[in-house]
């Protein structure tokens, strides 16, 4: 039996794959941030069109709005050149990050998907083929309408336990990034498998596929099941595949248990995480609650939870992950309390987590944030250090204006 | 096609972010991104010129940003030798034709070091300390996006000629 990458693959190939082969595939989504700029410049070069207009999507997300004159009009370069071929997925400003919209709108299980970032392959969480790729790669994709790929070996990583109180995607993430470093799956597929994968809900895997990047994956996937469907099911998606305890080959079979306490990584390394008790204490001045990784509804809420009532002590930044994130969180009254406890909310978007506007860290601060990475430099100064955690512990921590144990507000 | 340089040795993990930090992305620019390769480091752009990095596992891990390759070849980084890539940084390096050889024994070599690397041969030569050492060459298809001084010459030299 295939691995659900294999499987995906071959679909499209029309034919079986192995890993190590190179094929050639026309993926059903491609997928560009206004930091694709330098790919639209490339297809310039080439004196190239785009081959399937219908099938790119393109969403602002990095630095949006604009932060200066510079970006404003690399943006608009970008706007102009999604009219000139006829791009009609375009979501501007506000719209929300690249990958939400990706996952709200367009995955299905069986997809391929292929995009100008590395955290292209949330969308697994879908059941999708989703992988990133750089500039060059993407300019050839939009002239060509295909891509070549490697087909990956795939692991097997099997979750299996109930995850305690405040144990939440995020810390299983980092607990098992922990465990496999930060190249333990470089190059290859990961299937998440076992009960405590599929109990999760979409927004969970997603944060679970969204992190594999960072243990080097191309890509990550959940098998599709009953809450897939009702989640894509207002795209009329039909459900094809896939039992999630089949027999298929896989290069390494590895199963995990959640963590006993929520986790957190400490600077400049996402694989050195440690449970909140090591470093709870630790002042912060920033806090940031958001990206692609925490953004999502489920998210606010569990953030919320904490802070409703309270006044937050560190600077603290908000960004929902969409448009349609930030709707049903203030229908919920969740933006307003965040507003009240002294949270700054922030449009839908990536905020500060690549370090180029809406709260970017001097030297020597400290920020926790919900997002994927904290590598030196990268919400600022190279002088700062970024620790990572779930939404719960980024609350606990505002609250406090140190890390801080959720635990004991749930 | 063959390389030769001084070597400039760097640990595991090197990442993106430090490669060339997210606020410089606004431009294609290669000459003004390579005067911020390894800012984050403190390292001198000016001192990458005629260098091949020797580094660790998992090499240029992090962000797509094809800036990363982009910036250190222009500024004259001649090849990256590493016990491993992150696969998105080795996509995008071979893409800008700036040659990434994975190589466990090059570990064996210190800053300063006078390297050869031939892709075509698979084949590293320290002049240095004299010893030589092999790794697999490249397909013949990334060897001809290398040749052709990356992906996009590439496709314009395939489609015109
Ligand atoms: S939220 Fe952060 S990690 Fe996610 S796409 Fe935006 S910049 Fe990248």
């Amino acid at each position: 039996m295939p691995t659900m990458a294999e499987e995906v693959l071959a679909a499209k190939a029309g034919r079986e794959v192995v890993p190590g082969e190179f094929i050639s595939v026309e993926p059903d989504w491609c997928l560009l941030h206004d930091g694709g700029f330098l790919a639209f410049r490339y297809l310039e070069e080439m004196s190239a069109g785009v081959a399937r207009p219908g099938r790119v999507v393109v969403a602002f997300d990095h630095i949006c709005p604009a932060n200066s004159p510079e970006t404003a009009g690399l943006q608009d370069y970008v706007r102009e050149m999604v009219g000139r071929y006829g791009i009609e997925n375009f979501f501007d400003c506000g719209c929300g990050i690249c990958h939400q919209v990706m996952a709200e709108e367009f995955a299905r299980p069986g997809d391929v998907i292929i995009g100008g970032d590395s955290h292209t392959l949330t969308a697994g969480a879908l059941g999708a083929f989703a992988a990133g790729m750089g500039a060059s790669d993407m300019a050839v994709l939009l002239a060509t309408g295909e891509v070549w790929l490697k087909v990956p070996e795939s692991i097997k990583v099997t979750v299996e336990g109930e995850p305690g109180a405040g144990v939440f995607p995020k810390d299983l993430a980092l607990s098992i990034i922990a465990q496999l470093g930060p190249d333990g799956a470089n190059y290859r597929a990961v299937e998440f498998h076992g009960s405590t994968v599929m109990d999760m809900d979409i927004p969970g895997r997603m944060t679970l596929c969204n992190m594999a990047a960072e243990m080097g994956a191309k890509t990550a996937m959940v098998p599709p099941d009953g809450r897939t469907a009702a989640f894509t099911g207002q795209r009329g998606v039909e459900l094809t595949r896939r039992s999630p305890d089949r027999d298929a080959e896989y290069l390494e079979e590895m199963a995990f248990e959640p963590p006993s306490s929520p986790m957190v990584a400490v600077p400049h390394r996402v694989d050195d995480a440690r449970s909140v008790e090591e470093v709870e204490g630790t002042e912060v001045d920033q806090v940031f609650i958001g990206s692609c990784t925490n953004g999502r509804l489920e998210d606010l809420e569990a953030a919320e939870g904490v802070i409703r009532g309270r006044e937050v002590r560190a600077r603290t930044l908000v960004a929902p992950a969409s448009r349609r994130v930030l709707l049903e969180a203030a229908e919920a009254g969740l933006i307003a309390s965040l507003a009240r406890a002294g949270c700054v909310i922030l449009p839908p978007g990536c905020g500060p987590c690549l370090g180029q506007h809406q709260g970017v860290l001097g030297e020597g601060e400290t920020a926790f944030s919900t997002s994927s990475r904290n590598f030196r430099g990268r919400q600022g100064s190279p002088e700062a250090g970024i620790y990572l955690g779930s939404p719960a512990t980024a609350a606990a921590t505002a609250v406090e204006g140190r890390i801080a144990d959720p635990r004991r507000y749930l | 096609m063959r390389v030769v340089g001084r070597v400039l040795r760097m640990g595991d993990h090197v990442d993106t972010d430090v490669i060339i930090p997210g606020r410089y992305l606004r431009t294609a620019d290669p000459a003004s991104l390579a005067t911020h390769v390894f800012e984050p480091l403190g390292l001198d752009p000016a001192d990458l010129a005629g260098r091949i990095i020797v580094a660790g596992r998992n090499f240029g891990c992090g962000s797509s940003r094809e800036q990363a390759p982009l910036a250190l070849k222009s500024a004259g980084v001649g090849c990256i030798v590493a016990e491993s890539f992150a696969r998105i940084f080795f996509r995008n390096a071979i893409n800008v034709g700036l040659p990434a050889v994975e190589c466990v024994r090059a570990g064996s070599a210190d800053d300063g070091d006078e390297l050869l690397v031939d892709l075509r041969a698979g084949r590293i030569e320290n002049r240095t300390r004299g010893w030589v050492s092999a790794f697999e060459p490249y397909p013949d298809f990334v060897m001809e996006i290398l040749e052709a001084g990356g992906l996009i010459n590439r496709y314009r030299r395939g489609r015109d000629g």
